[in-house]
């Protein structure tokens, strides 16, 4: 432990984390959030910053697996976390199934949301609570669509949830991929 | 945000130290009030300490039949744990109620105790504000009041605590394990938050530099009697308006105890066991649960625009303890209120 003298100039810290799939050693000054870690540092501009104070989803992201708002995450505290963004889903040519879903449903206007929106359905699936429609609206509550887009997004969630295969597009089993 | 030192600690005592020696530190759990504040400037730390490497992150059943839970569980861990969701299930609803699932996942125990209120003078830095600035003024009285208290407040501070976990654990009867540079003590729920009196710049009855390292629910009874009713401006991911945990316990068809505390309304969760008393002996029915509500809604004053939180709660304790008392507690995921 570091001795505790406030008022002196913050030391940066030095932290090792990986970011889908990748390690990254890095020296932060404490007040970097995750969320701008991401997209300012890595360049990883995919997670969005919406309202940068946990009111609206864009910044989701998995730590561990589990989904958060990065906004609200120091990255000095995620020392050996896993990340994985939107990035680390899929790629163009390996769409992840539940990205596969939201484009086979048009579930998305402008697109703002939907990296957090996907990585937040990927989290809550993982999470096994969601078990319909019903459940789905109120497990993704945290993720808001000023766009509107909630009747297409819960509809590309359900068809990943029940694992079926996204009707225009000739992707694998939804479900091998979850 | 403004730049602040930064120590990860490894152990409690650790922890503890590095609090209690500097007036300017703070501990740090899930982050997800704390950062939120400190970018607006309401809180400015000079050095965050990192708890959450802790070893606070079991539950463990206590000798009596209750749970201990550390500090460091994370609210959606808590909510959905098999033992919680079977013997505890008014708090599984009321965590469940509250904020959204990414926020239920940063969200630790300690940390949803010891969440700010939601006040929005308090947030604006530009405003006075007593709890932020003490002697600075209270900008809410004569203001914005909607999400204000109506029991409990005081000409400093009209400001309400915003935590729907802590009106199950008020209800339960929770006990606060704390840990502090003097060592460990408990205190009950009730002494754990405080009102605002002319000192609403504290929260809540702990010292500086004192940690909460768990929370202990004593053994289970209420079985499926019960219910956590959330009355809010939107159907999910929004604060409370006014709140309520309920809890019977029935002997035939009489109530031999019951538990009813609110949230949204008063510097901490709203419990008063003269208002329970009054339905030891009961048969349930709207008329018995009136008169318990007018109890506990005894002395309720509105700050003018929220006038309607009076009526609105008296009404919320109604159908909470008749939810409560039929079994059939409110579902978190529909919110149709049967
Ligand atoms: C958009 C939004 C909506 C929300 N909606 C709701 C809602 O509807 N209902 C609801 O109940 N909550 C809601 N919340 C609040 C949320 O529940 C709290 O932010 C959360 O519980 C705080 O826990 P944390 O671990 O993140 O605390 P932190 O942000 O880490 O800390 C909060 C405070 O607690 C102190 N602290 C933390 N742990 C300890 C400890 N062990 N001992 C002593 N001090 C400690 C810190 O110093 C700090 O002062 C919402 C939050 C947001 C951002
Ligand atoms: S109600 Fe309390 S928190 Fe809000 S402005 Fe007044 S003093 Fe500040
Ligand atoms: S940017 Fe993080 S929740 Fe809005
Ligand atoms: S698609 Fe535009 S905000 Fe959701």
């Amino acid at each position: 432990m570091s001795p505790a003298q406030s008022g002196s100039a913050p030391e940066p810290v030095s932290v090792t984390l990986s970011v889908n799939g990748q390690t990254h050693t890095l020296s932060l000054e404490p007040s970097v959030t995750l969320l701008d870690l991401l997209r300012e540092r890595l360049h990883l501009t995919g997670s969005k910053k919406g309202c940068d104070q946990g009111q609206c989803g864009a910044c989701t992201v998995l730590v561990d697996g589990r989904r958060v708002n990065s906004c609200l995450q120091l990255a000095v505290m995620k020392d050996g976390a896993e990340i994985t963004t939107i990035e680390g889903l899929g790629t163009p040519d390996r769409l992840h199934p539940m990205q596969a879903a939201f484009i086979a449903h048009d579930a998305f206007q402008c697109g703002y949301c939907t990296p957090g929106q996907i990585c937040s359905a990927v989290g809550m699936l993982g999470e096994g609570h969601a078990h319909g429609p019903e459940e789905i609206r109120e497990l993704m509550s945290g993720n808001l669509c000023r766009c509107g887009a909630y009747t297409n997004i819960v509809d590309a969630i359900e068809d990943a949830r029940r694992g079926r295969e996204a009707p225009t597009l000739g992707t694998p089993s939804l479900e091998a991929a979850e | 945000m403004i730049n602040f030192g930064y120590t990860r600690a490894a152990t409690i005592g650790e922890a503890i130290q590095a609090v209690a020696g500097d007036p300017q530190a703070r501990f740090i759990a899930g982050g997800t009030n704390l950062v939120d504040l400190m970018k607006y400037g309401v809180e400015r730390p000079g050095r965050l300490v990192d708890i959450t490497r802790l070893p606070l992150k079991h539950m463990e059943d206590t000798p009596g039949g209750g749970l201990k839970i550390g500090a460091l569980v994370p609210n959606s861990d808590l909510a959905y744990d098999a033992r919680v969701e079977r013997d505890y299930p008014l708090l599984s609803s009321a965590i469940l109620a509250g904020a959204s699932a990414q926020l239920r996942n940063a969200a630790t125990t300690g940390g949803n105790l010891l969440q700010r209120t939601r006040c929005y003078y308090f947030y604006d830095a530009a405003a006075p504000c007593n709890k932020r600035e003490p002697g600075s003024g209270c900008s809410a009285i004569g203001g914005v009041t909607r999400v204000h208290a109506i029991l409990g407040a005081s000409s400093s501070c009209i400001a309400t605590h915003p935590s729907d976990m802590c009106v199950a654990l008020a209800a339960l009867g929770a006990t606060v394990h704390v840990e502090g540079p003097d060592g460990a003590r408990t205190v009950a729920f009730e002494d754990f938050h405080r009102l605002p009196g002319d000192a609403p710049e504290k929260d809540n009855t702990l010292a500086h530099g004192e940690m909460v390292t768990a929370i202990e629910l004593p053994a289970p009874r209420f079985g499926s009697n019960h219910s956590y009713l959330k009355l809010r401006d939107r159907l999910s991911y929004a604060f409370a308006l006014v709140s309520v945990a309920a809890a019977v316990e029935l002997d035939g068809d009489r109530i031999a105890e019951a538990r009813v505390a609110l949230g949204g309304v008063a510097h901490k969760p709203w419990r008063v066991p003269e208002a329970e008393a009054l339905l030891k002996g009961e048969t349930p029915s709207p008329d018995a649960f009136g008169k318990a509500a007018d109890r506990l809604l005894e002395g309720a004053v509105g700050q003018g625009e929220n006038d309607f939180k009076i009526e609105l709660a008296r009404r919320a304790v109604i159908r909470a303890l008749s939810q409560a008392a039929a079994g059939t507690p409110q579902v978190q995921s529909n919110k149709i209120v049967n």
